[in-house]
């Protein structure tokens, strides 16, 4: 999750995410140099004792500020371009999770094995026990395995909702009349929070997503229920 | 009908449903709709033709997989009434 005054990205805990992080502060660089360049022009503008009020034109100087810009702006899309067509990639998933956004609460659907479907709701303000985490922890979290290709198919039974857990990388809105799929591979076990993401209503900001990321085995062993 | 045992997939062989390059796109409901079509025309054509139902059982597991279940029941449910849009 998130810590108090966050400005950065969350620690990766995909592959994807991993790329993503990578990518940004690429992009971040840049815009950086860029950004520092133009201040240092300005300032030197600025405070020039120097006057000349005979310039006419400056070819050689316009044709740098155009083909550099172009030069960097591919250098940008190049790895975006990359990262897009590698989370499109066909991979083997191993376990298919439904996700169910309704007004205000998720429903998870595990049906590859038999049937196993729940709610999951944020635990109001008053149901909460010391340590856990206000606006973001649920009843019943969505337990899942670490190392393993993971398919999610999103959707929705009223309005537009969105399913998102930013470690992981993953946004995916969630349209009624629509399913959405979505995969992901976790290579850390822990417990990843995230919130809805598309506008749905009074509690919009009241309908979390919690993970937990738990080792193949102890998954494997059946759903444990807890009192 | 076939019965709950005979749908369940043989243990440790199924996983989920694999990669299907007829649907290829984000959007994956034709492939959840395709599969239950699937199931149901398979069944009504092995019942008919009196040969067992049993290869059906893997678009069952398929769109069991890959279909919201409250949609499944209400498909079942106008499949019941006489009222299904889809070709079975």
């Amino acid at each position: 999750m998130a810590h108090a005054a966050q400005v950065g990205l969350q620690d990766a805990t995909s592959p994807i995410m991993e790329e993503l992080i990578t990518f940004h502060d690429h992009a971040l660089m840049i815009i950086f140099l860029i950004c520092s360049l133009v201040l240092y022009a300005l300032f030197l503008t600025l405070t020039t004792k120097l006057t000349n009020t005979n310039i006419s034109d400056a070819q050689e100087m316009e044709t740098v500020w155009t083909i550099l810009p172009a030069i960097i702006l591919v250098l940008i899309a190049l790895p975006s371009l990359r990262i897009l067509y590698m989370t499109d990639e066909v991979n083997d998933p191993s376990l298919t999770i439904k996700s169910i956004g309704h007004q205000w609460y998720w429903t998870y659907e595990y049906t590859d094995y038999g049937g196993l479907i729940f709610n999951s709701y944020m635990l109001p303000p008053l149901f909460l026990e010391p340590g856990d985490l206000r606006l973001l922890d649920v009843d019943n979290r969505v337990v899942l395995p670490i190392e393993t290709p993971i398919r999610m198919m999103i959707t929705s039974q009223d309005v537009l909702h969105s399913w998102a857990v930013p470690t992981l990388g993953l946004k995916t809105d969630a349209i009624p009349g629509r399913l959405n799929q979505t995969t992901f591979t976790a290579t850390r076990p822990g417990v990843y929070y995230g919130q809805c993401s598309e506008i749905c209503g009074a509690n919009h900001s009241f309908m979390p997503i919690v993970l937990e990321l738990i080792p193949l085995k102890i998954f494997e062993m059946g759903p444990v229920f807890t009192l | 009908m076939l019965d709950v045992e005979a749908q369940e997939p043989p243990k440790g062989k199924w996983s989920t449903p694999p990669f299907d390059p007829r649907f290829p796109s984000q959007n994956q409901i034709r492939n959840c709709y395709q599969n239950f079509l699937d199931y149901h025309r398979c069944l009504k054509t092995r019942t008919r033709r009196g040969k067992s139902t049993q290869p059906c059982e893997y678009y069952f597991r398929v769109y069991h997989s890959l279909c919201p279940i409250s949609w499944v029941e209400s498909w079942n449910e106008q499949i019941k009434n006489g009222i299904f849009a889809g070709k079975i």
